[in-house]
This record gives structure tokens, sequence and C-alpha cells, in this order.
């Protein structure tokens, strides 16, 4: 029983990862890509660390601290990294894909421009 | 260790692979270099998960300290290929 719950766990994590990986490959621009890769991973690599923790518990009656840290850590800088390197590629004139529809950050630039000058 | 238990992380362990090879080709071919910065962060975020599924299938916790050792570094390494991609400097000085 506790085997086929780790085992159910670490097949869930495994799906998120693949999936972020799947998107990562498919998506057609940098903004897309960062929305599979950081949600997806943080999700998958959870999962996984959650499958750990439960099996050092049942097996070894071992809780282990440092797998719950690493959870924690994923959980604050994914979403940091993520938008540092969105910002970034943004900053760069990197091109949106054709078919977006919105571009809030443009037209804020371009309403902060026309009240300074 | 239960024979359910290996399978399932033998299993998880090829799966996470082939998806490594897929980031591994965007940090090849990526059109720029903020997508090739995203196909490596996602490549640290697999290596923590095949390092949870190798402490599971190896029983051993040593490696929960190499998890969170990859965790940092490819934090820090994103943050910083992030800030050299935007400005061409990683640490800035600020005079006056």
């Amino acid at each position: 029983m506790k085997e086929v719950v780790i085992s159910i766990i670490m097949l869930i994590g495994t799906f998120f990862l693949f999936s972020g990986a799947l998107g990562v490959f498919r998506l057609p621009d940098v903004y897309t890509r960062l929305h599979a890769a950081s949600k997806s991973a943080t999700l998958g690599v959870a999962g996984i660390l959650i499958a750990a923790f439960l099996f050092f518990i049942f097996e070894a009656q071992m809780v282990s601290g440092k797998l719950i840290l690493g959870i924690i850590f994923i959980l604050m800088t994914a979403p940091v990294s993520g938008h540092m390197i969105s910002r970034a590629a943004y900053q760069k004139g990197v091109p949106l894909w054709e078919k977006t529809t919105r571009d809030d950050l443009d037209k804020a630039k371009q309403k902060k421009a026309s009240t300074k000058g | 260790m239960t024979s359910l238990l290996s399978t399932v992380s033998t299993i998880c362990i090829v799966v996470i692979a082939i998806s490594t090879l897929f980031l591994l080709y965007r940090a090849i071919k990526g059109p720029s270099n903020p997508d090739r910065a995203v196909a490596l962060d996602t490549i640290g975020i697999n290596l923590m998960a095949i390092a949870g599924i190798l402490a599971i299938k190896l029983e051993t916790p040593y490696f929960n300290d190499i998890i969170l050792l990859i965790g940092i570094l490819a934090f820090i390494g994103t943050v910083a290929i992030a800030k050299f991609l935007e400005k061409g400097v990683i640490i800035e000085r600020s005079r006056d």
C-alpha cells in the first residue's frame, strides 16, 4: 500500500516534468516556453521530492528536512528566475509570437514616455 | 525495496531522460539566447528530480544534499545569465 502511494505520486511528478519539457520543445516563443517551463517543472519536482520524503519516512523512519527545504526553495526561486529571464528577453527586444493579442508592458511604456515628455 | 517501486523508478528515470533530450535540443537549437537560458534552467530542475529518484532507488539519504546543491546552483546560474543578457554586466557598480 505504501509503495502504491509513493509510486502514484512519483508518476504524477514525472508526468508534469515530461509535459513541461514537451511545452519547452513545442511552444512558439520565449514567453510561452517560460510559462511551460517554470510552472510544470515546479510541480513535477515537488511531486518527486514528496515521494522521496514519504519513502524515507516509511522505509527508514527518518524525517528528512532537506527534501522539504528543497521543495520550498524551488517554490520560491522558480518564479523569480522565470520573471528575470522574461524581463531580460523583453528588454533585449526578442519578438513576441505573431498571434499575440495583448502587450501591456509596451502600452505602459508608451504612457510613461508621453507623460514624461 | 519492492519490485513495484524499483520498476516505477526505472520508468520515471527513462521518461525524465527523454524529456531532458527535448530540452537539450532547445538549448542547442534555440533561436535566441533567452531560449537557451530557459532550457538550461529546466535541465537543472530535471537533474534535481533524477537525484531524488536515485535516492529512492538506491535507498540512501546521501542524495538529499545533492538535491539542495543543484537547486541553489541552477538558481544562481539562471539569475547571472539573465542579468548578463539584460545589461551586459552581472555585478553592476552604482556610482553616486
